[in-house]
């Protein structure tokens, strides 16, 4: 086992270095950062036998183009349906590739998806910031931005022929359109015709769509009254309304704590498939009820559960 | 104290809430049960973010639900809050000096104080950790005595470099990162909130005393020069 090095030929903006994220340090100001598509990053290091919380690097629709300038390895391409151009290769995301030394690699945008993750098997050196490697993109802490002209360096990389190929892709990381949200913890600052509004009429995402969240176009969610709260705790899939109406889903470098009245709340299981939209896309929204979303929680934990088993089976781990 | 008030927050919290306006006895109440919890913890819980008058708790939907979280909490508040938690007090050094200073003038302006009695002033005022906030390691520590109490302004500065003691309203701030505030610049404190040590990696707990100390800007270079 030697290193495999590359260099990266272009990278655009919203590239980073992420893992599973920095749990449990919201007290702090420390959201959990990580993957915006936490499944498929878990996938991307399972399909090549990494643990869970193996760092990878996100790749947005910018695009990334890296030359392999040392080593060989095997790497796996997950989430969203990006296209990659390895040599004469040209393939979708959901595939595990060699790579060698004179090699390069093309990411872009296929047909559907915000995010990709590339994986390698073997282990991504990135700078570790309280036990994880995940970019806080305000902040540049953990592994940091994946920028044009930097070296990318695989320690004990390996090539795993027997893994090439494609993988097997679950339902739940298709993107998703119907989001199923929890009222509150603020939906009482709201009439009774604004909450009509949230779950009878369609949302757009717009442009202004980063890993701190995405703003929504559609219709205004006026609070009542001029409202601000003392600041309190928000989450990762919060939909925040300010002061004009307009609807904000924090994401997963959202600040953690904030003023502004939440209306709903994501639940947990949709927000990879809400953030594999694109700009523009349509959303509706539908309300659930605590003990349902609960429900919903633990049976998609059975059916990834059960995929993850599968492949687990499929690469002799 | 009122009754508080649970608010079911997606398939994994409840926010907890002890008043809707920010008051000593509210936050009084968020540090009693943030340290209840740390103490006894129930099964699935994952994290407590505690703000001026709730106090987020968060949990593992495989593992619990909102009525068993509930049904804890409610327990963990019966229970007399004998052992008074400890909160530390941390002395910290400013200076409010040029460079640093530079929106003391404005302040001294605005509030028709001279910048003297400004620095007196936020040098007597008793500071506390409400919660923490906005980007890594900002605390926020209301405190700042009503003389010097002003409105942001009216758009925010950019590049406002870490370190920087910032105030608006009763609130006052020691900045981590180098970023963009509409908040009011009246020095620099040496001081390392994100410490970089593994074991304590953020320099104050939710509920710690903050007392400011001047120093000069030759103190200043010294404690910044001075390995930690």
């Amino acid at each position: 086992m030697t290193d495999a090095i590359f260099r990266v030929i272009q990278a655009g903006p919203l590239i980073t270095v992420q893992d599973s994220g920095r749990p449990n340090l919201m007290r702090y100001g420390v959201p959990n950062s990580g993957a915006m598509d936490r499944q498929s990053l878990a996938i991307a290091n399972a399909v090549l036998g990494n643990t869970a919380h193996s760092p990878a690097i996100e790749v947005s629709v910018a695009g990334l183009s890296l030359e392999c300038i040392a080593g060989t390895v095997t790497l796996a391409l997950v989430g969203g349906g990006f296209r990659i151009q390895a040599g004469d290769q040209s393939l979708g995301s959901w595939n595990r590739i060699t790579v060698h030394k004179g090699d390069r690699i093309t990411i872009k945008p296929g047909p559907w998806g915000s995010w990709t993750y590339l994986a390698f098997a073997g282990h991504l050196e990135a700078a570790s910031w309280l036990g994880s490697v995940a970019t806080h993109s305000q902040s540049g802490f953990g592994g940091g931005k994946i920028a044009t002209g930097d070296q990318i360096t695989i320690k004990g990389a390996e090539a795993r022929e027997e893994l090439v190929g494609e993988i097997p892709f679950p339902i739940s990381a298709r993107a998703r359109h119907d989001l199923r949200i929890v009222l509150g913890p603020q939906d009482r600052f709201f009439s009774g015709q604004v909450l009509h509004s949230l779950v009878t009429e369609p949302f757009r995402l717009t442009d202004s769509y980063d890993r701190m969240g995405v703003r929504l176009r559609g219709p205004a969610l006026k609070p009542d009254g001029a409202l601000s709260i003392p600041s309190e705790a928000i989450l990762r899939g919060s939909i925040q309304v300010s002061g004009d109406g307009t609807a904000t889903v924090l994401l997963s470098d959202h600040q953690t704590t904030g003023g502004y009245p939440k209306i709903a709340t994501l639940i947990e299981g949709d927000i990879d498939s809400f953030c594999q939209l694109r700009p523009r896309d349509e959303v509706r929204f539908s309300v659930i009820a605590p003990k349902t979303a609960i429900a919903v929680a633990r049976s998609r934990a059975k059916a990834m559960g059960d995929y993850f088993n599968r492949l687990r089976q499929r690469i002799g781990n | 104290m009122n009754a508080p008030l649970f608010r079911v927050v997606a398939d994994h919290a409840l926010l907890v809430e002890f008043g809707e306006t920010i008051s000593d006895a509210a936050h009084a109440e968020v540090l009693k049960l943030d340290h209840a919890l740390k103490n006894a913890p129930f099964t699935g819980f994952r994290e407590a973010i505690p703000a001026y008058v709730n106090i987020l708790v968060d949990f593992d939907p495989l593992l619990t639900d909102h009525d068993t979280a509930e049904t804890h909490l409610r327990a963990l508040m019966l229970i007399p809050d004998t052992a008074q938690h400890q909160s530390r007090v941390h002395n910290v050094a400013v200076c409010y000096e040029a460079p640093f200073a530079q929106d003391l003038a404005a302040v001294a302006a605005k509030t028709g104080l001279t910048e003297e009695a400004v620095v007196n002033a936020h040098l007597a005022g008793s500071y506390k950790v409400y919660l923490y906030g906005f980007a890594p390691g900002y605390a926020y520590l209301a405190g700042t005595p009503p003389a010097l109490q002003l409105p942001r302004k009216p758009s925010p500065v950019r590049g406002v470099e870490a370190g920087s003691v910032i105030i608006a309203g009763p609130q006052c701030l020691i900045t981590t990162l180098t970023m963009p505030t509409g908040w009011w610049v009246i020095g620099r404190s040496p001081i390392q909130i994100l410490t970089g040590r593994p074991d304590h990696p953020f320099l104050f707990d939710v509920g710690d005393q903050i007392r400011f100390q001047r120093i000069s800007l030759a103190d200043y270079e010294t404690a910044k020069g001075a390995p930690i």
